[in-house]
């Protein structure tokens, strides 16, 4: 109904619905040359020597020397196991989000059971702990088990969120409507069967939005795997050794740090509409 | 939880309907079973990895707090609060509170000013909406690590881009690694970059939820933009402003990448006189690099008060605001939206005919 009627008065020439002028076409200009220019910089940098630094104008384009320092980043840094690393614990931490988050926030958003009020106040709850404070018995249990250096200890604290449940409860809530499950439980089907043929197909999208979030979260995480597993390094970890490596060297490091960031951005020319519409729904509802 | 649900088992089917009972095939009884059971099965793994992973930690640390422990050799005698009273003492842990917090506000306090001028850019009719929306977010694909990485290199005291730029109008250079405030600035800048259009994004979501009806008629009243803004955007979206306050604050004082790979050649992170080392780092550093577990986990958990304390100090401010604002500001738009509404009741007395 609003968006109805916002639509319809897109058209008319007073008011919001006017085209914006050239001055916010100007400052949005400027806000992607800004957010642009450090990953451009970056990229100039990382493609010339390094003397290019000491030049009197800071460089505006690419030099030729890309792959060179490419290759000097894989001398120094195991990048390519590095990156088998990062799609490993990205991808088995969102498999493990997505699916058990989808099953609580199936049971409750649809299913009646006792207790499930005050369990969903504990989920909300612990939505704002900062997990991240209880590295130091993490880190006590994994040596104990002997797990240090290997994935499996990257992965391990990651494998649930709170905010998934929250997320994925919200969603089914809204989307499928009870008379759906009770008319599935009329026909004979039990509640494992109401979950995969009515609750996932209507909880994809949501899905989808919960498995990008999470696969960015894995992979941008820095100080977990940099404690548990420095000699079996995820990407972000080996970049991090790169600096402390050959700290001077700025074009070998920005290199990397270009390299590294290839694989999101094209995850992002991919799925760069979903991310919005999630981040964006993410506000109405949370 | 197990007692509730064994008295209900016990109680409710014999004395309830006990004929009905008869007569349930086992096919029956297997979908009672079902239904009332199996809710527990869809939520337990969540609770029971959460337990394992994200509730034991935090209780296990308050217990490696209250001994002396050692990275490598392990538990020790038992201090009681021992080692809170040692950090509370120690200059240090005051030292990178005042860093946490001078970066937090550095951060947070331009992000969200710039974020809600960005948000209100972005809430116009717009040609290639979701072009200039997707513009916005680069900065936060760039993860952390590679932001921290290109920032340190550009605010790098020689040849560093900002000096070079500096230089070329006349200024002197700063030094942007040694210096408290510059390297401050630096740092937050990192977190500005990557997180200014996200948040932009989840306000303008909020900014698109308001009714362009009360736009029009504080139009119609003379209001101008920047009026529009502070009486009927700002408060309209006040909720998602304190979400928005509320995890930046979480996520703030929690910074460690962008510090720790701020300037790589310090052994303990946060600068040569630690004048950037944030909380977070500071525990990194005692567990990690002088091997204290015992203290470090009383860092942890001073430090999660903290931010308990942060986010419902922040909350119960904003809220407050929110609705001595709204409270007058609601009053007034409706004043303002009868008012319009009688001005234009010809006009849409005629429209609904037409529809």
């Amino acid at each position: 109904m609003t968006r109805t009627s916002a639509q319809a008065r897109k058209h008319k020439p007073m008011g919001m619905a006017r085209r914006p002028g050239f001055l916010t076409y100007g400052i949005l200009i400027a806000l992607l040359a800004g957010g642009a220019y450090p990953l451009w910089w970056s990229f100039v940098v990382g493609s010339s020597p390094t003397s290019v630094l000491s030049q009197d104008w800071p460089p505006l384009l690419p030099g030729g020397q890309f792959w060179k320092n490419v290759v000097e980043v894989f001398d120094t840094i195991p990048f390519w196991q590095a990156l088998l690393n990062s799609v490993i614990v990205s991808g088995v931490i969102t498999i493990s989000v997505v699916t058990f988050s989808t099953l609580a926030g199936f049971a409750f958003a649809k299913l009646r059971f006792r207790g499930s009020n005050a369990l969903m106040v504990f989920v909300v709850a612990t939505m704002a702990i900062p997990t991240q404070l209880g590295i130091i018995p993490l880190f006590i249990l994994m040596r104990q088990f002997g797990w240090t250096g290997t994935v499996g200890a990257i992965i391990i604290p990651t494998l649930v969120t709170a905010f998934g449940v929250f997320f994925m409860r919200q969603y089914l809530v809204n989307v499928v409507p009870d008379e759906l499950i009770d008319a599935a439980r009329v026909d004979g089907a039990n509640t494992l069967s109401t979950f995969w043929h009515v609750a996932v197909p209507a909880a994809r999208p949501a899905m989808a939005i919960l498995a990008l979030f999470t696969f960015m979260m894995a992979w941008t995480d820095f100080l977990w795997p940099m404690i548990v597993a420095p000699q079996n390094p995820t990407l972000q970890v080996a970049l991090s050794q790169l600096q402390s490596a050959r700290y001077v060297d700025f074009s070998v490091v920005l290199a990397g740090a270009v390299l590294a960031t290839l694989p999101l951005l094209i995850l992002f020319a991919v799925a760069g509409r979903q991310l919005i519409s999630g981040i964006m729904a993410g506000a109405v509802k949370g | 939880m197990t007692s509730t649900l064994g008295q209900e088992a016990r109680t409710s089917p014999p004395a309830s309907r006990p004929d009905r009972r008869a007569s349930l095939t086992f096919k029956n009884k297997l979908g009672r079973l079902d239904v009332k059971y199996s809710p527990y099965l869809y939520v337990a793994p969540f609770f029971v990895l959460f337990a394992v992973v994200g509730l034991f930690p935090l209780v296990y640390t308050f217990v490696v707090s209250l001994n002396d422990w050692n990275l490598l050799s392990g538990p020790g005698e038992w201090v009681g609060f021992g080692n809170f009273a040692k950090e509370l003492h120690d200059e240090l842990f005051w030292n990178s509170l005042f860093n946490t917090i001078s970066i937090f506000l550095l951060s947070s306090v331009p992000q969200i000013i710039a974020a809600t001028f960005i948000a209100v850019v972005l809430d116009q009719n717009l040609r290639a909406r979701t072009f200039w929306r997707m513009g916005v977010l680069i900065p936060y694909v760039v993860t952390p690590v590679a932001v921290a990485l290109i920032f340190s290199n550009m605010f790098s005291p020689d040849g560093g881009l900002v000096n070079h730029l500096l230089a070329l109008v006349g200024l002197d250079p700063i030094a942007w690694k040694l210096d408290t405030l510059p390297s401050h600035l630096a740092i937050a800048s990192m977190v500005n970059f990557r997180w200014t259009g996200y948040n932009a994004l989840i306000l303008l979501a909020a900014m698109q939820a308001v009714p362009r009806d009360l736009y029009e008629s504080a139009e119609l009243d003379g209001a101008g933009s920047v009026r529009r803004f502070f009486s009927i955007t700002l408060p309209s979206i006040r909720p998602t402003m304190i979400f928005v306050i509320l995890t930046s604050t979480i996520g703030g004082l929690q910074i460690f990448t962008e510090p720790r790979l701020y300037d790589a050649a310090s052994v303990t992170g946060g600068g040569a006189h630690r004048q950037f080392q944030t909380t977070v780092l500071y525990l990194w550093e005692m567990a990690f690099q002088r091997q204290n577990f015992g203290r470090a986990a009383a860092i942890a958990w001073i430090l999660f008060l903290i931010i308990v304390m942060f986010g419902v100090l922040n909350f119960l401010i904003s809220r407050r605001i929110a609705s001595a604002d709204t409270r007058i500001t609601s009053r007034q738009a409706k004043r303002r939206l009868e008012a319009a509404r009688a001005d234009t009741a010809k006009t849409d007395a005629v429209k609904t005919d037409t529809r």
